[in-house]
């Protein structure tokens, strides 16, 4: 019984993490009606920015500076960065297109996705980096609850994960950004005719939901320990998966997504054998498409005629 | 072919209605449209007008009553098997297939016609290539009802390089092309003008005469439902006001409300 | 001539003989008429779009297969010809793919799995993996029968995708194809092989003859290549073709004009899954094994690559897309050092093709070459190791290319640093006005020769991989169309 709440444990954690990626995704969805292919590879850059980081200050076995600061630095400027990617990528690559038929921009998303994983590649080489967490961060400060474990890592990405998801929340439904991006989202012409600055609106949402997974890209490196130019595919197809599920374009739905993909992942591989989680990931999408499209949260779009 | 309408109703909506969620889009419509006769609704914009025609069609499923063409119920039906059993439309905002050309426009609407499978086209058996020279013939027979407007050189132009009265009529061609008993035109004058507005008015009633089809028409403008109807129907709010033969219809101090809102003739003297 | 304002008829400008219908002034049909309604291409392209219009579809198919079998007889050998069956392959996918996306507007993503389908249930009918000593079926059985059976999963995947429009279908594709690279990798190894696949598979063969050599399957591709889009030219022409493309324009207005779209689709998804086949069972023979890995999103981008490349909607642009597309992907693997001559020729042509008038080319090229001497003298002033190394690519652009380009001694540092440069300039070049785009290019150009020959033409394999992602971007935002495809205008709904 203490192994199932041991998955349950360690498929919330994953879930959180799929959730900040399926978030970012979701809201560029929602005011672009953007499918982003590349929004995985933004993942795996805030992974690598991580990795650099840590090298930076001495590496994972002789770090600097103190810890907690040294996780506030990787976090802030992967979530910086990669937000400024994300913001180029909108900038010149989908804005030229934002009024081609649909299938323009996610052939462009297709390509950049692919030429962002070789240009990892180039620029870091195939090998695979380590965070070694273990070595600056000690595992065994965590909370044991019976014989479930949760140790630090995992305490730090679900509650700096919710911490993000609430104020996200927030932001979407209480500020007048999240107005106008709920604006945007629901007719784009009419909100430039009443004023919105739609440019605005939609690089804050790229850059927002870009830095997102740049976050969940450290955090990635810190669980994981291991980097490499692929992850960030990997990471994109169960973040398209959480988003879909949860229902695209629905931010609560990102969140439950997300979780429900991080668990059902952490069981199957926990009970079941781990050459099969992706596969009955992916049936799990296939049959929710089937089932109900819009997603487990997600709305029906009517078409006028 | 006669320019009179026949007795046997083609189309009979009985107690239509339709709701989308909790908006009452038609309620309790009944109408009624004979073989060869042209019937013309008229009605404010959102009166459920267009609803009608995409109810009749298929694209939507009324959620009451029924739909009879030529007796037979058709409610429920898919668009495409309506549109084979001779029921064709044109749309409000115009749904040309525009990176085809306008013979390849009219020729694809032959499609429920023709039955060559694809293999027997890849292998140019008689009955795919007699079905090919028969769906021309009649696409350059249905073009040549419009004239010089849409004559031969037109043909292999893409469908975005005509001007908009030329889609409009492009889209009523290729509606003919199905041959329909019964055509439907969503606001076929729409944005035309005063020539082209007498054109299209002079079109319908040659529609009936040489194509022996009925037609129920959605328009606005009062010159050309004047010009071609046998009966118009008022409709507003999805419920039908009156109906009778224009005079009578255009009078109707019900219709003239929902259009205008007031008495037109105290805004007359206050003018 | 003059133009009486009282009289009914327009007049004439230009002088009509007699009894012949000619242009009239007024009557919008003078212009249509007119012979050069068509928009070229300016200069030599648009003459050459002009006469090979003129010579037809069918003999251009003619000459491009014939011109494709001479080619193993002029010297085309070894490795090349390999080059030339794996371009075939992809062309030939390309074309099948061309049905599904070009004309009936289906964005299929998961489409390399009927690929893998079609090679492993060749596979599985031509070797030792089922049963004690395997099937092995004649081609004139296995090919069919694997045909008709991809079919049916063509049916099937399109089955639950007939409601699906535009991004759920991608998604849903998307992940059938990832499902089928996980699925042949862990279901079933004892029959599908796993992550080793399947080894030992027939080549093609009857019950006389079997295709062992490299050059008997180049012809087989160009002979299956040229019948191919040939059957595909004809169901373009029928009504078909039309239903496809009408249901691609307007899904809605179709269905109201008779057409029963969801057959439709089902069919393009149909058609598309067979010619996938077809590719697959030729592929698993040549190569006489398949792996999982040989079907997983790599290719599937290459596909698309030479698709969007060459043109959506033409059969023509499909197959010459991707053959430019792999013949630029397998070359740069297999002789790297001749890709110098691809890269230094396209830049140059691309100037070529843009720049005008000539004499801003001229200072442009000048600007270029100074530039780089000048920096090259000043670095090896500076520090010999700066240019210790020399150009990596092969032949006698090296030579000419010694004292211009710098190429420090440990050149992987400088030469990362110089991509990212590189691509924040390219970008900056396409987003500023002509003037700053003359002064940028010197710079440019020679930066991109410095990341070439420090890093690009280093790692081949990942420099194809940049190329076929750009070659998606720039396609997308510069000429959607494609090269050969025709411009689409897109009504929103």
């Amino acid at each position: 019984m203490s192994f199932f709440f041991q998955e349950l444990v360690n498929g919330i954690t994953t879930g959180a993490l799929y959730s900040l990626v399926a978030l970012g995704f979701s809201m560029v969805y929602g005011v672009l009606k953007l499918l982003n292919f590349a929004h995985g590879d933004l993942y795996m850059v805030g992974a690598y920015i991580g990795f650099f980081i840590i090298q930076f200050f001495g590496g994972a076995a002789h770090v600097d500076i103190p810890v907690p600061l040294l996780l506030a630095i990787m976090f802030v400027v992967a979530a910086g960065l990669v937000g400024g990617l994300g913001v180029a990528m909108e900038r010149f690559a989908y804005r030229p297109l934002r009024d081609a038929p649909r299938i323009a921009p996610l052939i462009t998303a297709i390509g950049i996705s692919f030429f962002l994983e070789s240009a990892a590649l180039l620029l870091f080489g195939s090998q695979f980096r380590e965070y070694n967490t273990a070595e600056f961060i000690s595992l065994s400060s965590g909370i044991q609850i019976g014989s479930v474990t949760i140790d630090s890592v995992q305490i730090m990405v679900l509650v700096l994960g919710l911490l993000l998801m609430t104020g996200l929340q927030l932001l979407v439904n209480r500020t007048r950004l999240g107005r106008q991006m709920r604006a945007v989202a629901a007719d784009r012409e009419a909100a430039e005719m009443l004023g919105i600055n739609v440019n605005f609106v939609i690089t804050a949402t790229f850059f927002l939901g870009s830095a997102l997974a740049g976050i969940a890209g450290v955090m990635g490196g810190l669980l994981f320990n291991t980097v490499s130019a692929t992850i960030g595919f990997t990471a994109g197809l169960k973040a398209f998966t959480a988003a879909v599920v949860g229902g695209i374009g629905s931010i609560p739905g990102a969140m439950l997504g997300g979780l429900v993909i991080g668990v059902a992942e952490s069981f199957v591989t926990g009970y079941i054998s781990s050459t099969y989680s992706n596969l009955i990931v992916f049936g799990l999408l296939i049959v929710v498409m089937l089932v109900r499209p819009s997603g487990l949260l997600g709305r029906v779009q009517l078409q006028k005629v | 072919m006669s320019a009179e309408p026949g007795q046997q109703a083609i189309l009979e909506l009985d107690r239509l209605s339709l709701s989308f969620g909790g908006l009452r889009a038609l309620s309790e419509l009944d109408l009624r449209v004979a073989d060869r006769e042209i019937v013309s609704v008229i009605g404010p914009n959102g009166a459920g007008k267009t609803t009608v025609f995409n109810v009749i069609t298929g694209v939507y499923q009324p959620s009451a009553g029924d739909v009879r063409f030529a007796g037979a119920s058709i409610a429920g039906q898919a668009p495409h098997v309506i549109a084979r059993l001779g029921i064709a439309r044109t749309f409000q905002s115009l749904r040309l297939f525009m990176n085809m050309s306008v013979l390849e426009n009219v020729m694809a609407a032959t499609y429920g016609d023709t039955k060559a499978l694809a293999w027997e086209s890849i292998l140019r058996l008689p009955r795919a290539r007699r079905e090919e020279r028969e769906v021309r013939a009649l696409a350059e027979d249905v073009l040549s009802f419009f004239g010089e407007r849409l004559a031969g050189y037109r043909w292999d132009q893409p469908a975005y390089s005509l001007s908009y009265a030329n889609r409009r009529r492009l889209e009523i061609a290729r509606a003919l092309a199905t041959r329909p008993r019964l055509l439907l035109l969503d606001e076929p004058a729409a944005g035309m003008n005063p020539a082209e507005t007498h054109e299209i008015t002079e079109l319908i009633g040659r529609l009936r005469e040489e194509r022996g089809v009925a037609i129920l028409v959605i328009e606005h403008d009062m010159h050309v439902v004047a010009g071609v109807s046998d009966r118009v129907i008022a409709l507003d709010h999805g419920v039908k006001i009156t109906e009778g033969s224009f005079d009578q219809v255009a009078n109707h101090p019900a219709v003239v409300e929902a259009y205008l809102g007031r008495d037109p003739e105290a805004l007359a003297e206050g003018a | 001539m003059s133009v009486d304002p009282d009289s009914q008829q327009p007049q004439d400008i230009i002088e009509i003989p007699p009894g012949s219908r000619g242009p009239r002034l007024g009557a919008d049909e003078w212009v249509a008429r007119r012979e050069g309604r068509r928009e070229y291409l300016p200069s030599w392209l648009g003459r050459a779009e002009r006469e090979s219009e003129r010579i037809g579809w069918w003999p251009r198919l003619a000459i491009a297969g014939v011109a494709a079998a001479l080619l193993p007889g002029l010297g085309l050998g070894g490795f090349q010809l390999q080059v030339g069956i794996d371009a075939m392959v992809i062309a030939l996918l390309a074309v099948g793919l061309n049905i599904v996306v070009g004309w009936a507007g289906l964005l299929d993503l998961g489409y390399v799995a009927f690929f893998g389908a079609g090679a492993y249930g060749y596979a599985l009918l031509s070797s030792n993996q089922l049963g004690t000593s395997g099937i092995h079926l004649p081609a004139y059985f296995s090919v069919p029968i694997v045909m008709i059976a991809v079919a049916l999963l063509g049916l099937g995947v399109g089955l639950p995708s007939r409601r699906l429009i535009g991004d759920y279908l991608a998604i849903i594709t998307l992940f059938f194809g990832e499902a089928f690279v996980e699925f042949t990798n862990n279901v079933a190894p004892s029959k599908l092989g796993g992550p080793n696949g399947i080894t030992g598979i027939d080549p093609i063969r009857g019950f006389t003859w079997q295709i062992t050599s490299n050059y008997g399957y180049y012809y087989l591709l160009v002979i299956i290549l040229v019948v191919t889009m040939a059957v595909l030219r004809l169901v373009e022409k029928s009504r078909t073709g039309r239903a496809w493309r009408a249901v691609r324009e307007d899904p809605l207005a179709a269905a109201s004009m008779t057409i029963p779209v969801n057959r439709v689709k089902l069919a393009a998804f149909a058609a598309g899954a067979v010619v996938a086949a077809l590719a697959g069972t030729i592929f698993a023979a040549q190569q006489a094994s398949v792996f999982p890995t040989d079907f997983d999103t790599p290719i599937l981008i290459l596909i698309y690559a030479g698709l969007i490349l060459g043109g959506a909607g033409s059969i023509a642009g499909a197959c010459l897309g991707a053959l430019v597309v792999m013949v630029i992907y397998d070359g740069l693997l297999r002789s790297p050092a001749e890709a110098g001559y691809l890269f230094y020729g396209l830049i140059l042509l691309t100037l070529l093709a843009k720049l005008r008038p000539w004499r801003r080319l001229a200072v442009v090229l000048a600007a270029t070459v100074a530039l780089g001497l000048a920096a090259h003298a000043i670095a090896k002033a500076i520090s010999a190791s700066a240019v210790a190394g020399g150009p990596q690519s092969g032949g006698w652009i090296a030579s000419a290319l010694r004292d211009w380009v710098i190429v420090p001694a440990n050149a992987q540092a400088a030469g990362n640093w110089g991509f990212v440069i590189l691509i924040c300039l390219l970008i900056t070049l396409v987003q500023v006005s002509s003037r700053w785009r003359t002064i940028l290019l010197p710079p440019t150009l020679c930066l991109a020769s410095f990341v070439w020959e420090t890093r690009l033409v280093v790692e081949p394999s990942i420099t194809r991989q940049l190329m076929i992602g750009a070659i998606l971007i720039v396609m997308m935002n510069a000429r959607p169309q494609g090269l050969l495809g025709q411009r689409r205008v897109e009504t929103v709904t």
